[in-house]
């Protein structure tokens, strides 16, 4: 055990799951870095050097730099994973899913219902998600709502770096197509992570926090947040559930609706956009199977329906923050 | 003209392509009447007057080899050695269909005969083919990977784009772009800027143009491409010149080519009758051999149908199935 970054962990997660299995790779733009070029071998490591470091153990032919070409390199990952490997894809920016999302959602998430049960397309495409970076509409969005509509699909949003070491060795050995999003806020936060390898499962949602009277229901970024709000209000009597979803397909709502009936009283929080989103997913699921044990009506946080702004000012008001959850709180306690 | 190397073929190898040719011709000829009646449900892309552009290339192939195929993915399938019943059950939507019933004509594939496809969307093959041949060159299985492309499927981007990733990370990829001259309604002479060989050369990958109504050309070139690949010489691109004798799907009135030019290639320019007679002037197989292979496609599709048209449709247990390894 020791500390790491989510940076630090998602990068032990590959390194060892390279160590342990020969058709593990990773491909992505700059993700070794300097390829061709005069300078340093392992120059980047990624944009946010998430994979530094791990060229020079494994070697090239399983660490592939690619060009800008989203639509052949993500094409190649899943055309890879049904031929035999196991490559882990680095979208840069999720919002760079439009560039490629055919070789998605058309080809990986459906190959094994269109093929009749026989393929199978383990590959983990990895993408940065979110705002507070002030990098403006193209490089700031969440989209994992896009994602979770695909049938054929997971996807998994990792909290902390605990949850990140844990879900990318689980999404590594799962056999199905994987969208890994990783919270680009999140890169430098630490806490103790387990040096050993280790999965998390998919589809258990994470309480972090358990209190009576309201609860939260959130994930990615929001996780953080959601604690710490649940940590000021319990000083003001008001005990807070907080459920890290860590999957939002497979969703887990059998925990979500036993919270839901316990407290009778739920916020979402959500950083996407708020039409179609998972807040709206789970308000749905909550309104349909526990309706009877509501006390209040559900409440969700998520940022406005408007592309992410550049100004600071605008992006600080756009972000779900921890007042607008206080808030939102305090409100359906109160009901 | 009669190109030696080809002609020069074992004999088993030569009955071993009409029966690929006849093979598809005689699927392709009786789904286009089945169609009409009505029983096969959806969309169907016939690939009969191309047939010696599969037959060519799969000919050089083995099941490590993988192949990404287009909307008229049914020669593609049967070359790479796809069982034809399960074929014709699964265009019929059937259970036991080479898919479950849950491919049907544009999803038809057989991961475990290499053919990873006929694809839905145009252009959606090449990428894959990237990621086949990066598993065939990691694992060093000695495979390749060939992605058909028509003319329309040349001019998306992702079939450029994979031009590009093939050639940088020095794949064992061959490009096949089986121009067919009409991407649906549009003629290639029209929507293909350029030329194909230019593109490719532009790349830095060798192409080269056959015509694709002679087997022996497409073979003699498949044969250079598949080498080169097979050997470590990286991707290559064929543009193969061919025919496509039905419309762009069937129920298409095919209004925008004259019934004048089809005939003209049926009559002169018929890949199996090209074939046919080349190897009878030859000697090397004679008339009796090569009608008995075709008759012989014929039951073969004849029994297909009759057991396509009687087989089980999937149930309500199999819609929420296959869409998860685990979930």
């Amino acid at each position: 055990m020791s500390r790491k970054t989510y940076r630090q962990a998602i990068n032990e997660a590959l390194a060892q799951e390279m160590r342990r299995d020969p058709t593990v790779v990773f491909m992505g733009e700059d993700n070794v870095g300097g390829m061709g070029a005069p300078g340093e071998d392992d120059a980047w490591g990624g944009v946010l050097g998430v994979t530094k470091g791990l060229m020079p153990e494994f070697g090239r032919e399983r660490c592939l730099d690619t060009p800008i070409s989203e639509s052949a390199f993500i094409g190649a990952a899943v055309g890879a994973a049904a031929t035999g490997l196991r490559p882990v894809a680095e979208l840069m920016f999720v919002d760079f899913m439009g560039v490629c999302l055919d070789q998605i959602f058309n080809q990986a998430a459906k190959f094994r219902y269109m093929f009749g049960g026989k393929a199978v397309t383990p590959v983990v495409i990895r993408t940065m998600y979110g705002a507070g970076f002030r990098a403006a509409s193209q490089h700031s969005q969440c989209l994992y709502p896009i994602f979770t509509h695909i049938p054929g699909l997971k996807v998994v949003m990792p909290s902390s770096p605990y949850e990140a070491k844990g879900l990318m060795i689980q999404a590594i050995r799962d056999d199905d197509p994987v969208i890994f999003l990783e919270h680009k806020v999140l890169y430098d936060d630490e806490e103790e992570v387990p040096d050993d390898p280790y999965t998390l499962p998919f589809g258990e949602a994470n309480l972090t926090r358990e209190g009576n009277d309201v609860t939260l229901v959130t994930l990615g970024r929001m996780v953080k947040f959601c604690n710490e709000v649940a940590d000021k209000l319990e000083g003001d009597g008001i005990r807070c559930s907080v459920i890290d979803l860590r999957t939002t397909s497979p969703l887990d709502e059998d925990t979500i609706l036993e919270n839901a009936e316990e407290t009778g009283r739920v916020v979402i929080v959500d950083e996407s956009n708020p039409r179609c989103n998972i807040a709206t997913d789970i308000s749905a699921l909550i309104a349909q199977n526990a309706f009877d044990a509501l006390k209040a009506p559900i409440k969700m946080v998520t940022a406005p329906h408007t592309p992410p702004p550049f100004a600071p000012e605008l992006e600080d008001l756009y972000i779900p923050d921890q007042a607008k959850i206080e808030a939102a709180v305090r409100e359906v306690a109160a009901h | 003209m009669a190109t030696p190397s080809g002609l020069q073929l074992p004999r088993e190898d030569l009955l071993r392509a009409y029966r690929m040719m006849c093979d598809i011709r005689a699927f392709e000829d009786r789904v286009h009447e089945e169609f009409a009646t009505g029983t096969i449900p959806g969309f169907v892309h016939l690939y009969a007057g191309e047939e010696a552009s599969a037959t060519g290339f799969m000919m050089h192939l083995g099941n490590k080899d993988y192949i990404a195929s287009t909307h008229r993915g049914h020669g593609h399938c049967i070359a790479k050695g796809c069982d034809i019943k399960a074929m014709m059950k699964e265009i019929y939507g059937r259970r036991d269909g080479l898919c479950g019933g849950k491919g049907g004509s544009m999803h038809i594939a057989d991961l475990d005969k290499g053919m990873m496809g006929a694809n839905g969307i145009v252009g959606g093959g090449p990428p894959l083919i990237c990621g086949a041949a990066l598993s065939a060159k990691t694992l060093k299985t000695g495979g390749v990977a060939i992605a058909f492309v028509g003319d329309g499927g040349s001019n998306q981007g992702t079939t450029l784009e994979s031009y590009n990733l093939a050639k940088v990370w020095d794949l064992p990829a061959v490009f096949v772009v089986e121009d067919n001259r009409y991407a649906e309604s549009t003629a290639s002479v029209w929507s293909v800027g350029g030329s194909q060989l230019k593109r490719a050369e532009g790349f830095g990958l060798p192409g080269r143009k056959v015509d694709g109504q002679d087997f022996f050309a497409v073979y003699e070139a498949a044969q250079e491409a598949i080498e080169r690949a097979r050997g470590g010489g990286g991707p290559s691109l064929v543009h193969v010149e061919t025919y496509r004798y039905y419309g762009h799907f069937e129920g298409d009135a095919i209004t925008y080519r004259t019934p004048e030019e089809t005939d003209e290639v049926r009559a002169q320019r018929d890949c199996l009758n090209l074939f046919r007679e080349r190897v009878t002037a030859a000697g090397v197989l004679d008339a009796a051999q090569i009608d008995e292979i075709e008759a012989q496609a014929k039951a073969l599709v004849d029994e297909a149908v009759a057991e396509a048209v009687a087989a089980a449709p999937p149930g309500e247990q199999d819609l929420m199935t296959d869409v998860y390894v685990a979930y």
